[in-house]
């Protein structure tokens, strides 16, 4: 068990690439960290970094105190689990499990117990004298799960490790990694790119971009506070919408009428002549739908609907608009980045599946201005975060 | 359905046509080696021997000539494939997973080595040898065999580790493995059809070479099959040494012919499989 900290840390490859950017990150001793990020964004570098397997060009990587920039991975004690497994295929699945204690010379009454318990815990015992080209994709998952087990790690690392399963699978796993997480207390840091299981799986989430960590925090702050417009485009699904908007006089100009912005919160952005608001689209109602003391509280406004997809517990509705051209160019090259599919010049909202708006239909719809965030048109920065708010959620249920 | 029947049927005559085509020299030297030396060429010829006779045999393995020769091949050759493939498998990981300076060209030359004419080198490599005093030993077999080998094992064994992910190097670096413990416990066993492959050519190679094998010795002490079959004669000169030769040739066959049935799952079993996603 150790605690991982890394100061300033700099990956420069020889061609003047820099992958990871002055990343600064503190892991306590048994938390468990996602790393996420879009592909390219140095999340899996980072990672190899720390499991010594990709030089440091500068900065401290430290592990349980000691600086380890300058040693192999294999006197770290770390325990990773690869994207493709990387299981031995001319061993067992015991001789797998038992590699690493192998290589301590470990006696062979103590492996044989070790490797049996790790087997237990993972439900591989009757495989184990099977060979990794015989299991499935789960079973294959575990036996690199139980690699990292036996050897009693400071630290569990997982680099896309769910990211070969089919989606049925990817679920059970996750379950299973969570619970075995639990159960060991180990500190853990996990690469992923998908945002289910980053939300999902760990105590933080690390948000990286470009090389440079956007935002650290649980999963509530990141989707409730998100610091920029990468964070907040990036956490949730559909993805928040972004429109242009305008303060003016305590008053914003959106594209959906002129919403007042008298309140504390919306106050701080000042006059501003171009924002891009976010809103999510949970955020939206029909208008009709509202109860009746809730609905002064919002803005109501007319809007076109295009399509909608009726899913069941929620409907979806796309409402399309015009964007001033400088708001268009800073969406566009956030939507490259997030590799999203998403129109950005559609609203998409989502609404009670109750709702009676149709495709095609003019509908009124209602939204809460204080749920928008307002971002900076250039830098994306979000000038209504509170970044001291706490999440009584987030906190461990004392006992 | 019937002319997909017809289709495959015509595969199978060409098919045979062709056996026959690379069989029918092997066949004719089995039977020329039952043969009766004293009477294989008198009355009717026969494609089959009339009477099937071991004296041919016999008389090749009494014979100290041909029995030195067997010794001196199956050890040049031995020892010239142990000694290629050691040298070889490091050279190729290194080729295969290191980064240093001259690595091209290193490439290069080893393919320049495979592509010259060992003719050239023949009469050089006479008096060189002479002057060293290891003309007429294993060891002036040794060295020019490994000379030659080396370039193929070491392009062929490199291909066989680049097909070796890096990620199980790597895992076994991170679960606690030295660089040479990876290499001995992972990589080498990954690579075994590799290894085994140019083992086997390397082998081949070493075993069939005539042009050095007849240019570089004089004697018994390093003559090896091939060159010793072009010294046979018969029991007298007015006897063909023709069943003798084949007999011998028939001996020498044998060891490839098992080895390529011995190993040759072995060399086609993909060992990765499984290994990764897929």
């Amino acid at each position: 068990m150790a605690a991982i900290e890394m100061r300033n840390i700099v990956k420069r490859y020889g061609d003047g690439f820099q992958a990871v950017d002055n990343v600064s990150l503190d892991i306590a001793d048994g938390e468990f960290i996602i790393l996420v990020g879009p592909s390219g964004c140095g999340k899996s570098t980072l990672l190899r970094m720390i499991v010594g397997l990709e030089d440091i060009t500068s900065g401290d990587m430290i592990i349980g105190g000691t600086r380890v920039n300058k040693k192999a991975p294999r006197d770290r004690n770390l325990a990773m689990v690869f994207q493709n497994y990387a299981l031995y295929p001319h061993l067992t699945v015991f001789e797998n499990i038992a590699f690493p204690l192998r290589l301590k010379k470990t006696p062979d009454a103590e492996v044989t117990e070790q490797v049996n318990r790790a087997a237990e815990l993972l439900q591989l015992t009757e495989h184990l004298d099977r060979r990794p080209a015989h299991l499935s994709g789960g079973q294959r998952q575990r036996v690199a799960m139980g690699r990292a087990i036996v050897r009693q790690a400071d630290a569990f690392l997982f680099d896309e490790p769910l990211s070969n399963l089919d989606a049925k699978l990817r679920g059970q796993m996750r379950t299973e990694i969570s619970r075995m997480q639990r159960r060991l207390g180990t500190t853990t840091v996990y690469v992923t790119h998908d945002q289910t299981e980053a939300m999902t799986l760990g105590d933080r989430i690390a948000v990286l971009r470009k090389g440079v960590l956007q935002q650290v925090g649980s999963a509530r702050q990141l989707y409730e506070e998100p610091a920029n417009l990468f964070v907040a485009g990036f956490i949730g699904s559909p993805p928040m919408n972004f429109v242009p908007g305008r303060f003016r006089g305590g008053e914003i100009e959106t594209p959906f009428g002129t919403v007042s912005a008298s309140s504390e919160r919306l106050r701080k952005v000042g006059d501003r002549e171009l924002v891009i608001i976010g809103l999510r689209p949970e955020h939206f109602e029909d208008s009709s739908l509202v109860p009746a003391e809730k609905r002064p509280h919002g803005q109501i406004f007319t809007a076109e609907v295009d399509v909608t997809e009726w899913l069941g517990h929620e409907l979806y509705a796309y409402v399309p608009y015009e964007a001033p051209p400088e708001v268009t160019q800073q969406l566009e090259e956030l939507e490259r980045e997030l590799d999203s599919e998403q129109m950005r010049t559609q609203l998409v909202v989502a609404l009670d599946a109750g709702s009676r708006i149709r495709s095609g239909s003019k509908a009124q719809l209602w939204f809460d201005p204080e749920r928008m965030h307002v971002f900076d048109a250039a830098t994306g920065e979000n000038l209504t975060r509170d970044p001291d708010r706490v999440f009584e959620q987030d906190e461990p249920v004392s006992s | 359905m019937a002319t997909d029947r017809k289709v495959s049927n015509w595969w199978t005559v060409w098919g045979l046509l062709i056996l026959v085509w690379a069989l029918f020299p092997l066949l004719w030297m089995v039977s020329l080696s039952f043969k009766d030396p004293d009477t294989f060429r008198s009355g009717e010829p026969t494609f089959f021997p009339k009477d099937w006779v071991w004296d041919n045999y016999r008389t090749v393995f009494t014979d100290s000539l041909f029995t030195s020769a067997l010794r001196n091949s199956v050890g040049i050759a031995l020892i010239a494939t142990l000694l290629a493939v050691i040298v070889a498998m490091f050279a190729a990981y290194a080729i295969a997973r290191m980064d240093f300076p001259g690595k091209k060209f290193l490439l290069g030359m080893a393919l320049a080595i495979a592509m010259f004419p060992q003719a050239a080198l023949v009469g050089p490599l006479f008096n060189m040898w002479r002057n060293l005093g290891i003309y007429d030993t294993w060891l002036g077999l040794i060295i020019p065999y490994l000379t030659f080998a080396l370039p193929l094992s070491i392009w062929t064994m490199s291909a066989f580790f680049r097909q070796i992910p890096w990620e199980m190097e790597q895992a076994a670096q991170v679960d606690g493995a030295t660089a040479w413990q990876a290499f001995r416990r992972v990589i080498v066993p990954l690579a075994a059809p590799g290894v085994f492959t140019t083992a086997i050519l390397t082998f081949f190679f070493c075993w069939n070479e005539f042009l050095l094998a007849i240019s570089l010795t004089s004697t018994d002490r390093a003559r090896t099959v091939p060159a010793a079959l072009s010294f046979f004669t018969g029991a007298s000169q007015f006897e063909s040494p023709i069943t003798y030769i084949m007999a011998a040739s028939v001996v020498v066959t044998i060891p490839v012919v098992i080895l390529v049935l011995l190993f040759q799952r072995r060399i086609m079993a993909g060992l990765t499989a499984g290994a990764v996603k897929g």
